[in-house]
């Protein structure tokens, strides 16, 4: 039995997620944005890293579907449950989709730290042997390469099971691709550089393929303090990720729209209170902003403990308030560009015409001076999305990120940081926590810049990297 | 220009004025002193007594904004004395009892010895590789520069640090990994953070400068000293340098009067006792008063900052006048 759970979060993101739905649906009617969205992914980076954000993404949204399990009943509340039919009881715990298709990770947890690959504990442990004498050893992990008949065969078993994982990648990705490839052969030459996107899909499926044969055996990247894989936590950063960086910029949209357009369009006193207002906030330094404000929520949870039934709920509270606070520090930014913006577009002949025509003001922003800013709005979200992830880290690190029971990639780095002057050194929780934010970021600020080549009308002309 | 700027100085008050009711709301309204205590003192189940007790030490014992009850209604409250106040900068005590203006005078000299080598070196080096870039540009040398920097800019500063401590302090033992000694004896502590800074730096700051410089190339007057035959470097440094400066100060004096608060990550990091890793420990030891004056102080200096790049502006580029 199990209970789903719905987070404002996961709501919030799976709303994101029908509207981008809905404005491709419109594409179809805009043959300028289409062309433009046509140059994006005529670029083999730009094709390249969106798929690769793409598989981020669809990570996050599995890792979005949240539920409770139902507490096994014991025999004696068994017999209770079947006189009065008492309610279920779900555990405390929420789990998502994707701690499901995890478990096998999650199930192996060791005692300590322990190095990637490593057969042995990082951590000496005290045994007594039959004669009573105390020895100190590196205990042998209990979910490792079981196996094994001696250590010395380990590098050979990685080997194998690595070359067995190329093949099964291989052997997934080849037909998927080859599938695609028959098909658009029959729909005529394209402009888009598939090849490129064969051989991403194609490294992404081996690579996953790999984590997943070898974390049967292995902890890949080592395990943390208390034991626990870090695979595992790198992986579930990664929804925190996405979702900070397209939230964060999401919650304060509208706002920065609605003000901007208005006080370019309407200019007068709207324009002077508008301008004021961004002029103040952004005055303050961001960073002092938003500690300023986590620790204003973090006094509104303390407070209000008993609103909060669930250490998910709290987590989610806080995680969407720093996203909030995050989108309000740079909000101001795009709101004085779409102020500028309109207040040029608000002067061309065809918004004078509809002026002299007397379309209503709502319809005039709406159908006339809108479309001709979103250019400015789409490129501020795709540069502010790796942003935020980078900020998170910095944030996590400083002790205003999101909450300590969430999984993060800042919240890695921090419980690292006190490992960093142990010797030997811990590196593999930083490791595991920079290849998996780096891989993100640099897809992000690559697609970011496809985008604004693409989108951006007054940019330098410029020869393309 | 003195007219110029005490209007300009005269628009800054509305928004300070602004900053403060902000600060205000924040700390005073959404949260109440009640709640703060509640909070410092740790309990759950604190007596009224405790947090009356609490609260009066820290004159936070009074009505938001009106006391019907003292002489002086409107002297009396929190919204006098700890918000108005500010704007006179006379920043209190903290929560702790030190006084918050003599810590600031004290800790602005560590942050400042970073922060300014950080900013001198990290232009000199952005620049020479901006104008690299432009040098060689549209070739294989651009290509490679272009992508390093998108690299070097999708790490975050966190990692940064953290391998710069560990090569150039644990593993090479060039330098000690962190601390701070007063006066000359600080350059060693000083090496590690400023070259990081400058490093975490060169990503974003060669590709702006880049662009900037881009721009300025394909200026009519660039094309016109080609076209006379004059070498390409004499073109760079003599034509497009001192023009392609002008945005590159824009946003550089905008940072200067900011480099009082240092920063965050660095210090506490490396821990220098700057006012960065002070504003850190008050957030950690959630010291609203410390928050609450640093808020302040950073909007402060911010608006210099801007009133700073209008003047400048005005002194290298002839063509802008004060109005």
């Amino acid at each position: 039995m199990i209970q789903p759970v719905f987070l404002w979060s996961d709501i919030l993101i799976f709303t994101l997620v029908l509207a981008v739905v809905f404005f491709l649906w419109q594409l179809r009617r805009q043959p300028l944005t289409r062309k433009r969205w046509h140059a994006v992914f005529a670029s083999r980076i730009g094709m390249s890293s969106f798929l690769i954000i793409m598989t981020y993404v669809l990570i996050a949204l599995l890792d979005s579907i949240h539920y409770r399990e139902a507490l096994p009943t014991t025999p004696s509340t068994h017999e209770a449950v079947l006189t009065a039919s008492a309610p279920t009881a779900y555990s405390n715990e929420v789990k998502s989709l994707l701690d499901w298709l995890l478990s096998d990770l999650t199930k192996t947890k060791e005692t300590t730290y322990s190095a990637p690959f490593a057969l042995y504990s990082f951590a000496k442990e005290s045994r007594v042997d039959d004669n009573g004498q105390v020895t100190r050893v590196f205990p042998r992990l209990q979910h490792v390469a079981s196996h094994l008949l001696n250590d010395q065969q380990r590098l050979i078993d990685i080997t194998a099971h690595s070359i067995k994982a190329l093949f099964i990648g291989l052997l997934i990705a080849l037909p998927l691709v080859g599938l695609h490839w028959f098909w658009r052969r029959s729909k005529g030459p394209s402009q888009l550089p598939w090849l490129t996107a064969y051989l991403t899909i194609t490294i992404l499926i081996v690579s996953a393929t790999w984590m997943i044969l070898l974390s049967q055996h292995y902890h890949i990247f080592g395990t943390d303090k208390i034991g626990t894989d870090v695979l595992y936590q790198s992986i579930k950063s990664i929804r925190t990720g996405i979702l900070i960086g397209t939230l964060a910029t999401l919650l304060a949209l509208p706002l920065a729209i609605i003000l901007g357009i208005s006080a370019g369009y309407f200019k007068g006193w709207i324009d002077d209170a508008v301008q004021y207002l961004y002029t103040t906030l952004s005055s303050i330094p961001g960073i002092l902003l938003i500690a300023a404000s986590v620790l204003l929520i973090d006094v509104y949870i303390e407070t209000h403990a008993d609103e909060f039934t669930l250490t998910a709920l709290r987590a989610d509270f806080k995680f969407l308030a720093l996203c909030a606070i995050l989108g309000l520090t740079s909000w101001t930014g795009l709101c004085r560009l779409l102020r500028a913006e309109t207040l040029k577009v608000s002067q061309l002949d065809y918004v004078q015409a509809a002026h002299a025509f007397g379309v209503s003001h709502r319809r005039i922003i709406g159908r006339h001076i809108l479309p001709n800013v979103t250019h400015i709005v789409l490129i501020a979200l795709v540069l502010d999305f790796s942003a935020f992830v980078l900020a998170e880290a910095v944030l996590s690190y400083i002790g205003v990120g999101v909450d300590a029971s969430m999984h993060s990639w800042g919240n890695m780095i921090n419980a690292a940081r006190s490992e960093l002057s142990r010797d030997p050194f811990i590196w593999w929780p930083v490791l595991s926590a920079f290849i998996f934010m780096f891989v993100l970021v640099l897809a992000a600020n690559l697609f970011a810049d496809e985008v604004r080549h693409a989108f951006d009308p007054h940019r330098v002309k410029e020869p393309r990297v | 220009m003195l007219a110029y700027i005490v209007r300009r100085l005269g628009y800054a008050i509305p928004i300070l004025i602004g900053v403060n009711l902000i600060t205000f709301a924040l700390f005073f309204v959404v949260n109440t002193p009640d709640q703060m205590a509640r909070v410092h003192l740790g309990d759950k189940h604190v007596s009224e007594d405790a947090i009356q007790q609490w609260k009066a030490q820290r004159g936070y014992d009074v009505p938001l904004f009106f006391n019907a009850e003292s002489d002086n209604p409107l002297r009396d409250t929190i919204f006098f004395q700890k918000s108005l106040t500010l704007l006179v900068f006379d920043f209190g005590l903290s929560d702790e009892g030190r006084a918050i203006g003599q810590d600031i005078k004290e800790r602005m000299w560590p942050s400042l010895a970073v922060q300014i080598p950080t900013l001198i070196i990290g232009l000199i080096v952005n620049i020479s590789f901006a104008l690299f870039v432009v040098l060689f540009r549209a070739s294989v040398f651009e290509l490679a520069a272009m992508i390093l920097c998108v690299v070097m800019l999708s790490i975050s500063s966190v990692f940064y640090v953290i391998g710069g401590q560990f090569f150039f302090a644990k593993l090479w033992n060039l330098v000690p990994i962190s601390g701070y000694l007063h006066g000359i004896e600080a350059w060693k502590f000083l090496i590690l953070p400023v070259i990081i800074g400058v490093i975490a730096g060169i990503g974003s700051g060669t590709r702006l400068y880049r662009t900037l410089f881009l721009e300025e190339a394909s200026r009519d007057y660039i094309r016109t000293a080609r076209a006379k035959g004059v070498s390409e470097l004499r073109v760079l440094f003599r034509h497009l340098l001192p023009n392609g400066l002008i945005p590159v100060l824009t946003g550089v004096v905008v940072v200067i009067p900011s480099l009082f608060m240092g920063s965050l990550l660095i210090e506490s990091f490396f821990g220098i006792p700057g006012l960065g890793s002070y504003t850190l420990d008050a957030i950690q030891a959630q010291d609203f008063a410390i928050v609450r004056a640093m808020v302040f102080l950073g909007s402060v200096l911010y608006i210099l900052g801007l009133i700073l790049t209008d003047i400048s502006y005005t002194m290298v580029d002839p063509r802008v006048k004060l109005s």
